[in-house]
């Protein structure tokens, strides 16, 4: 069967609901409304008013409240219409939720997730395109997740949802609608993914691509690409999780590969990619590797409107497929 | 009887100032605000001698509040404020050893030395915030929490005069009152946000006002400095506004601002003397007219509840056992550095490693922990 990734967001928090009592969801038009972006439709008949909050749009006051609750006890999914919209909140997310545990030496845990789309959606301007994963990803405390297809979101919302520490669950309002093959276990209400586990989406042998997000296609359309047109094996790695990263993952493929190229949608200047190579130049897989490793990023460019320029702003298919063969000299 | 001009109302009937309370409990209020009293003096003293480092935010002179308040309430309910904790952190449940052992950033402290003076919980209390307003929507969400689970108990979340100005209180406000939530919000009005006297930063100091819809109880525990009024600074009044916010709360007529007007004799912090932006002549007036500790000692002679010589020995153990508290702390080591790894993630969940200041400074996590 299929699902789309908008289904799949929906049936995990139906599910971990029904499973556990103490899981609400409160954000912008979450609940009558069915979410701006439909993906909390249904909860609301199903689990009623005080499971499923409507809030004022007041983001630092509805981010500290989900903390405060969760410190209280509860487990809140906090959905914000749009990470973009967070920025407001951040303090309450990075200091009152992502600190607390440690600053009571363990005393006081805080079992909450935020979620909702991040990064560029289409012609929306700069305001609202931009990508949190590396703003998230630096601060210890926090889990930091970026899904792909349908069964990241199920399988890791859920885990995040049962995960009793910050968890900043990062969606793609251009994924929400699309659609993936769901196996019978994935399907299943004890589906689960691990957080901090990295997929090998696609195996190769000749050069490992490391993406998240929606990137995670346009790297596998790439690497397709390269297979059709030069025999050439790209190994395409899903990161799903920010932090922790598993960047042994990482450096099981370079060893095998020698070569390394990140995809990411953030701002090129101190960002996942820029970290994954860090990294990576710290560890053994540095020795085996037979060109420098290189980025595909975002631009370094707040996002335009139109959509001519807003297509220089992101990275896609052929830019990817063409970084890819130029690093093999195959260009 | 409390006097007349005791509280001021919002939106709302003010409590009665007829106050019901026995003999035990006056003594009790009164060896509590000098056990209180005592311990941030100790604090004042380790900090000069360089013991505790950072911030360190004391509350001589606003005993009253956190002491008045605990006279009111029950371990369920929840209290959660900013940095000037220290006398909440024991009031709900800890220790006076283990406030002044985490302000040496000791093991014995009550976050096991990891949090300092700004950062100490208990299972009724959520610290002990460091962003001046982000505790206020944070107690806004435990009250959601204690509604969410149909408990019959209240949040009082307290913040600042300076505190009071941020978007995010009026954020928490207006939420409160729209689900009903028992919330009691407390502005601690001390009068001066850091070294800013409340004029120079809000529009309306009547704090009390403010929640817009959600009626109000200004607690005139000590009226304006220009007034010279008997008796005002007033642990009872306190207790009395503290016990009829609680009811109003759990009757589930939802959230109340309620402003307790105080005044602190130090300096907003350890760094700051106090003394730049008020007189020292404010200051001795409200020490010598208007202490809390004088004032109730005071009704406790005229109504002959106990003599002064049982106050005496009250004020006599108080100093010993912040001595001992002191003595004990400073024995108490500092944590263990593998503890520099720990509670970062919850216990069990963590990533397989952290690392430190260079790639041969990390820490592995056991994954059976």
């Amino acid at each position: 069967s299929t699902m789309t990734v908008r289904e799949a967001l929906n049936a995990a928090m139906e599910e971990e609901m029904l499973r556990d009592e103490t899981v609400f969801v409160m954000g912008e038009e979450v609940a009558r409304y069915n979410g701006a972006y439909k993906v909390t439709k249904g909860l609301l008949d199903k689990f009623g008013e005080d499971r499923v909050i409507d809030t004022p749009i007041t983001e630092m006051g509805f981010a500290g409240m989900a903390v405060g609750a969760a410190l209280a006890g509860l487990r809140p999914v906090c959905e914000f219409m749009t990470w973009n919209f967070a920025m407001q909140a951040i303090d309450q997310i990075v200091n009152s939720g992502g600190k607390t545990y440690y600053m009571s030496g363990g005393n006081v845990p805080c079992p909450v997730v935020f979620r909702g789309p991040n990064g560029a959606a289409a012609g929306v301007g700069a305001q609202h395109s931009q990508d949190y994963a590396a703003w998230y990803g630096s601060v210890p405390g926090l889990k930091v997740i970026s899904p792909w297809s349908a069964a990241d979101c199920k399988g890791l919302l859920k885990s995040a949802i049962r995960d009793p520490n910050v968890v900043c669950f990062l969606e793609n309002e251009l994924l929400y609608g699309v659609s993936f093959p769901m196996t019978k276990e994935e399907m299943s209400e004890d589906f689960l993914i691990p957080i901090g586990k990295a997929k090998i989406e696609k195996e190769g042998s000749d050069l490992t691509v490391v993406a998240h997000s929606k990137m995670v296609t346009h790297s596998l359309e790439a690497a397709e690409i390269l297979e059709k047109e030069d025999g050439i094996k790209v190994e395409v790695i899903n990161l799903r999780s920010i932090r922790p990263l598993d960047i042994e993952t990482i450096i099981t493929s370079v060893k095998k590969t020698g070569h390394l190229v990140t995809v990411e949608g953030g701002f090129p200047a101190f960002g996942v990619g820029s970290e994954i190579i860090a990294q990576i130049c710290e560890s053994p897989a540095f020795d085996y590797l037979d060109a420098p490793p290189e980025r595909v990023t975002g631009a370094d460019v707040p996002t335009p409107y139109a959509e001519t320029l807003e297509s220089m702003a992101f990275p896609d298919t052929p830019l990817i497929a063409k970084v890819l063969k130029r690093h093999l000299y195959r260009q | 009887r409390l006097p007349d001009e005791t509280f001021h109302s919002y939106r709302c009937e003010p409590p009665s100032l007829e106050v019901e309370v026995t003999k035990d409990q006056l003594v009790d209020m009164y060896q509590n605000m000098v056990r209180m009293r005592r311990m941030e003096q100790a604090a004042d003293a380790l900090y000069k001698q360089k013991l505790i480092r950072g911030f360190c935010h004391l509350a001589i002179g606003q005993e009253a509040v956190a002491v008045g308040m605990e006279a009111s309430i029950s371990p369920d309910d929840r209290v959660i404020t900013a940095y000037r904790c220290h006398t909440f952190a024991v009031m709900r449940g800890g220790t006076i050893k283990g406030v002044i052992a985490e302000l040496m950033g000791r093991v014995d402290g009550m976050s096991y030395g990891k949090g300092g003076s700004m950062h100490i919980f208990t299972p009724s209390f959520f610290g002990g915030n460091g962003i001046v307003g982000a505790q206020v929507p944070v107690g806004a969400g435990v009250a959601l929490a204690q509604k969410y689970s149909k408990k019959k108990a209240t949040t009082f979340a307290l913040y600042g005069d300076g505190a009071s100005n941020q978007g995010q209180v009026f954020e928490a406000y207006n939420m409160a009152k729209l689900w009903n939530l028992p919330c009691v919000f407390v502005c601690e009005n001390n009068k001066y946000g850091m070294g800013t006297p409340a004029e120079r930063s809000s529009q309306n100091t009547q704090y009390f006002t403010r929640g817009d819809q959600i009626p109000g109880l200004q607690d005139r525990v000590d009226l304006s400095l220009t007034h010279a009024k008997v008796n005002a600074m007033d642990i009872l009044a306190v207790k009395q506004a503290t016990a009829w916010a609680r009811e109003w709360t759990l009757s589930g007529k939802g959230p109340l601002v309620l402003e307790l007007v105080t005044y602190r004799y130090g300096g907003h912090s350890m760094s700051d003397p106090g003394t730049t932006y008020r007189t020292r002549e404010e200051i001795q007036q409200v020490r010598s007219e208007r202490d809390v500790i004088a004032g109730l000692k005071k009704n406790i002679l005229e109504w002959n509840v106990t003599d002064e010589d049982s106050l005496k020995a009250i004020d006599k153990a108080a100093k010993e056992e912040v001595d001992a508290a002191v003595a004990e702390a400073k024995q108490s080591p500092m944590p263990d550095l593998k503890e520099f790894w720990t509670d970062i993630y919850y216990k069990g969940t963590e990533p397989p490693f952290m690392r430190g200041r260079e790639k041969e400074e990390f820490h592995v996590y056991s994954p059976s922990a």
